[in-house]
């Protein structure tokens, strides 16, 4: 083993350190460094922009932070576990379970306090794992990535038709929740999100004693099962992990596609494969990239909003169909 | 009377295999009797007494409930229907993959994008009559945009669908910004159109639809052939004098103009045109013109029953029959997935 090298995660936590500069600065009126800095450490309280910056911009970059990390953890994750470089919460369909499972709460349950609808999001979202990974489990050396791919687009499919049905009956929730459908960091006061905050610390963490293991996973089912590692456990907690992080990315942002996809590409690229590497990397990119995306969906056609679901798509696809080609070369 | 026989005309000749038509007839009547259905239930039940009586006298109360309301309704959904599955059948044929279909190729949700963007922002100045337009043209961008992507010295069908995927999740981002960013009213109806609905569907949308269903399907006929013969080599093919390439591009070009009329009539409705296909493949096994004729009525009729049972499973409300095809088809795709060996 290489020791550890720490000089990639220090570039790129202070690479997250400027991006949530940024995200505090940016907006229709820019605001420059001082000004954020003020704001946060000695704030007059006749300041409206101090007060925008405090109230709106920094939950926003908070937000958009731990999303962005738990996505990009969780993204990494299912790609380990299913040995599939294409898995990602947003296209098994995970992320469409959690959607589902919020919009029927809010539609069908009128006003909850908030955190029955987070916990309500990481229940959908572990109803699709189960499923999809049910899929994945029959005949997994055989179809490849296809197979799986597929079955998390008729899951998306089946758990989007539901949430129509829904809107479409409660005509009222649509305008309220549409935005969010399409991924959103906007307007989630920290009052409401730290205990999903808290959870994808907890989560985040609970990896740490994971990553030897899915190093050993890595290399094959059976090279894991030989050196020892308690594989049906390692699934199991793998999974929790998983559903927490993509639940609560869900219940906090809503459907925010590719990035679990691109970013765990992205950090093994950087950091090699080893999982202690590239994981924690994974997070710190992720929130990066969710940062910047959530400045450039809020200045692109100020003072509209992009959706930054889109953005991320944006983004996204050209990437997935890189690597499809990539894949396909190869002969996958 | 054997399995078949060869019908010979001076150069013509096709093989009847008996079994395949007499499942075609039989699901003709079952598409009729069907419709039958759809057009006796509702809010207002008709016996059949009463509805042979509508049937006959137009003007009559009843007879307006069924021939103003109820019957363009229950036949846009007929043709939505066997639009997508015959589609979703040319797809399959040609993608030699039987997860091939409008929705994994991306086709239903180009057109889904194209249409709403329509709705938002042309409709004001050119109405909505450019819809299936918008529509077909959106479908017809996406399968280029699939292909051009995919291709890498010729394109896989896997690399096909799952760039397919990935382009429809991208469309529907850009589907859900448009609908986010435009004003309620277009939102609402645009929202409810694209769960797939036949929801207030007249003649004038019938006839239109029919017509552009008819020049579809007339252009089918001379390419037919090929079609049938798709899944099997292209040496064969190209051995009894078929340009490949050119008519293979010519029917993904049908197959995405005719989902992208369905989709400008009947919304977005998911998963017809992938298993009515295999419904169709399931009941007839010789490869001849029967299957896609079969797969037609499959789809036909699993619309028009998905819109009567949203119609009046809730009733009052009236659900998008988009819906029911979807909680129908996704645990029937899944089983297959699982099912599938390669």
């Amino acid at each position: 083993m290489t020791p550890y090298r720490f000089w990639p995660v220090l570039v790129w936590l202070f690479g997250l350190l400027v991006a949530f500069g940024i995200s505090l600065m940016a907006g229709p009126q820019w605001s420059g460094p001082l000004t954020v800095w003020h704001a946060l450490w000695s704030s007059s309280p006749g300041d409206i922009n101090e007060l925008l910056i405090r109230t709106t911009r920094l939950p926003r970059a908070l937000t958009a932070m731990a999303v962005g990390a738990s996505l990009g953890v969780a993204g990494g994750i299912m790609q380990t576990l299913t040995r599939n470089s294409l898995a990602s919460p947003g296209l098994l369909g995970i992320n469409a379970g959690g959607l589902f499972v919020v919009v029927s709460l809010t539609t069908l349950a009128g006003s909850l306090p908030g955190w029955v609808g987070s916990f309500g999001a990481i229940g959908g979202a572990a109803v699709a794992a189960a499923v999809v990974w049910g899929i994945a489990m029959r005949r997994r050396d055989e179809a490849g990535p296809l197979r799986l791919i597929l079955a998390g687009a008729a899951l998306t499919a089946l758990f989007n038709a539901f949430s129509q049905a829904l809107l479409v009956i409660d005509q009222q929730g649509l305008d309220s929740v549409l935005f969010w459908l399409a991924g959103s960091v906007s307007a989630r006061p920290l009052a409401q999100t730290w205990p999903l905050m808290l959870l994808i610390v907890a989560a985040v963490l609970g990896c740490g004693p994971c990553l030897r293991q899915w190093n050993v996973l890595a290399a094959g089912e059976a090279v894991a099962v030989g050196a020892g590692v308690a594989i049906r456990r390692l699934q199991g907690v793998s999974i929790l992990l998983v559903v927490s992080l993509a639940g609560a990315a869900v219940a906090m942002a809503g459907n925010i596609a590719f990035v679990g996809l691109i970013v765990p590409h992205l950090a093994r690229r950087l950091a090699g494969a080893d999982h202690r590497r590239w994981l924690p990397m994974a997070g710190l990119i992720g929130a990066t990239l969710l940062i910047l995306a959530d400045v450039a969906a809020r200045t692109l056609i100020a003072p509209r909003e992009v959706p930054i679901g889109v953005m991320t798509a944006l983004i996204g696809v050209p990437f997935f169909i890189g690597l499809i080609r990539r894949e396909g070369s190869r002969g996958g | 009377m054997g399995e078949w026989r060869a019908i010979r005309l001076i150069g013509w000749s096709r093989a009847i295999v008996w079994r395949s038509w007499w499942w075609v007839i039989l699901a003709w009547m079952v598409a009729a009797l069907v419709l039958m259905i759809c057009l006796g239930w509702g809010s207002v039940p008709l016996s059949p007494g009463k509805l042979t009586a509508a049937l006959i006298a137009p003007t009559s109360d009843l007879g307006l409930i069924v021939w103003q309301l109820r019957l363009p309704r229950t036949l846009l959904g007929a043709l939505v229907g066997g639009a997508l599955a015959l589609s979703g059948w040319l797809l399959q044929q040609i993608m030699r993959n039987a997860l091939a279909s409008p929705d994994t190729l991306g086709v239903t949700s180009g057109a889904s994008a194209a249409a709403v963007s329509y709705f938002a922002f042309l409709a004001a100045d050119f109405g909505t009559g450019g819809v299936p337009l918008a529509a077909a043209s959106g479908a017809i961008v996406a399968v280029a945009i699939v292909y051009l992507m995919a291709w890498q010295q010729g394109a896989t069908p896997v690399r096909l669908i799952l760039t397919g995927i990935g382009l429809s999740v991208l469309m529907a981002a850009i589907t859900t910004f448009v609908l986010a960013s435009s004003p309620l009213s277009t939102t609402l109806s645009a929202y409810v159109w694209l769960t797939g609905s036949v929801y207030g569907g007249n003649w004038s949308d019938v006839s239109r639809m029919a017509l552009c269903c008819f020049l579809g399907g007339i252009a089918i006929v001379p390419l037919l052939r090929f079609a049938l013969l798709a899944p099997l080599d292209d040496a064969l093919a190209t051995g009894i004098g078929v340009r490949v390439q050119l008519t293979r591009a010519l029917l993904t070009l049908l197959a995405a103009g005719l989902a992208g009329i369905a989709v400008a009539w009947g919304g977005a409705m998911a998963f017809v045109g992938l298993v009515a296909p295999h419904l169709a493949r399931r009941l007839i096994r010789d490869p001849g013109a029967a299957q896609p004729v079969m797969a037609v009525l499959v789809g036909a009729i699993m619309v028009m029953m998905a819109d009567l049972a949203g119609r009046t499973l809730f009733s009052p409300l009236d659900l998008p029959a988009g819906i029911f095809v979807a909680a129908v088809g996704a645990p029937f795709f899944l089983t297959l997935l699982i099912r599938q060996a390669s």
